[in-house]
């Protein structure tokens, strides 16, 4: 009988935190400068490596804002100038950005094992995380996204083209997607709406 | 007969000689001023970006062809670009520098990619590009290395 009446507490207890979960699913609105995703993408989740050769998934990320961006290491232009940024915004947001973590998923896994991914997000921030994994997973994930990449290989005469989605998707500390940023975006916007993620919500 | 035809010879190579030397027509260059060169230096042996502003005091047009380095095996002329959401990066074989114009090799735009570096470049060294124009002048220019999370604030 004590034991049912356990029961009984703990299946209430339960109820009460999905419903906190739930409630955080649905996430506040917040005055977001850069565009808003909430509701319209699906949240942060994925089964991959980190940098240092450990498996990670999504979860794993939950209590920190994740900066999610698309890209490899053999990228010498876009990619560098992406994280470098991030690297400055990181910085404009002083001690929060401890609440934040750049998550830089290599779409090159062949290539991009754990080792060098891990002197390459080193080298532009210590926030930063390098992910490799599979590649019909990477490609999964980038699908998830709506994103898109095609890396074509070297024609005999040298020619080749790489694309790559520019956008960087923002998340919350529960792990739910929030605003998306572009390169047309300002540093301030992004600046502005991470701070907004970053100081509410802690608990969650 | 045949000591004027010598002659005329002569002075044929003479004249080209001289168009050659650049007496009568001055290469690209001469007209070229390097400025803003640096190199985005990464970890490893993973391909760098080259970034320089090229101005043009010349009421000729010149157009960069190429470019080469000891310090790296391969150099290659880029553009990158972003359209709809999609960052993409394709070979460039020319790149104008219009008369009395500038033209801007920076992040996110045309930019040199330098792979296989014959020794570890780190931030602080000095590489020498050879910048090579269409007339087949060369330019050499130092580009500064700076660590990979610099922002291009120099211009």
């Amino acid at each position: 009988m004590k034991s049912r009446r356990f029961q009984g507490a703990a299946v209430l207890w339960l109820l009460a935190i999905s419903l906190l979960l739930a409630g955080c699913q649905r996430s506040e609105p917040l005055p977001f400068k850069l565009t808003d995703i909430s509701g319209h993408m699906p949240a942060l989740d994925f089964k991959l490596t980190d940098d240092q050769g450990k498996a990670v998934s999504g979860a794993d990320y939950r209590g920190k804002v994740v900066l999610l961006y698309f890209g490899y290491t053999h990228c010498p232009d876009v990619c560098p100038l992406t994280l470098a940024q991030l690297h400055v915004v990181m910085q404009r947001l002083g001690t929060l950005a401890d609440g934040a973590r750049i998550l830089f998923v290599s779409v090159d896994p062949t290539r991009d094992t754990p080792a060098v991914l891990h002197a390459y997000v080193n080298a532009f921030d210590p926030r930063a995380v390098g992910l490799t994994g599979d590649p019909r997973v990477i490609e999964a994930l980038v699908k998830r996204y709506r994103s898109a990449f095609t890396r074509e290989p070297a024609s005999s005469d040298g020619n080749y083209e790489v694309s790559h989605s520019s956008a960087i998707y923002i998340f919350d500390r529960g792990g739910n997607a929030r605003v998306l940023s572009t390169p047309t975006d300002t540093q301030d916007d992004l600046v502005h709406d991470l701070h907004l993620l970053l100081s509410t919500g802690t608990s969650s | 007969m045949k000591p004027r035809r010598l002659s005329s010879m002569f002075a044929g190579m003479a004249l080209a000689g001289l168009l050659l030397s650049g007496g009568v027509h001055a290469t690209s260059a001469e007209h070229i001023r390097a400025s803003h060169a640096w190199i985005r230096v990464l970890p490893g042996n993973l391909p760098a970006g080259a970034y320089v502003t090229l101005e043009n005091d010349s009421d000729q047009p010149a157009a960069l062809s190429s470019a080469s380095s000891t310090a790296y095996a391969e150099v290659m002329l880029h553009q990158s670009s972003n359209e709809g959401g999609v960052s993409r990066m394709a070979m460039l074989h020319s790149l104008a520098i219009p008369a009395h114009g500038k033209v801007l090799l920076e992040p996110a735009s045309y930019h040199l990619m330098l792979m296989k570096a014959a020794a570890t470049v780190k931030p602080g060294d000095t590489v020498r590009l050879n910048l090579k124009f269409a007339d087949g002048s060369t330019l050499a220019t130092d580009f500064v290395a700076r660590p990979a999370n610099a922002v291009d604030d120099s211009h």
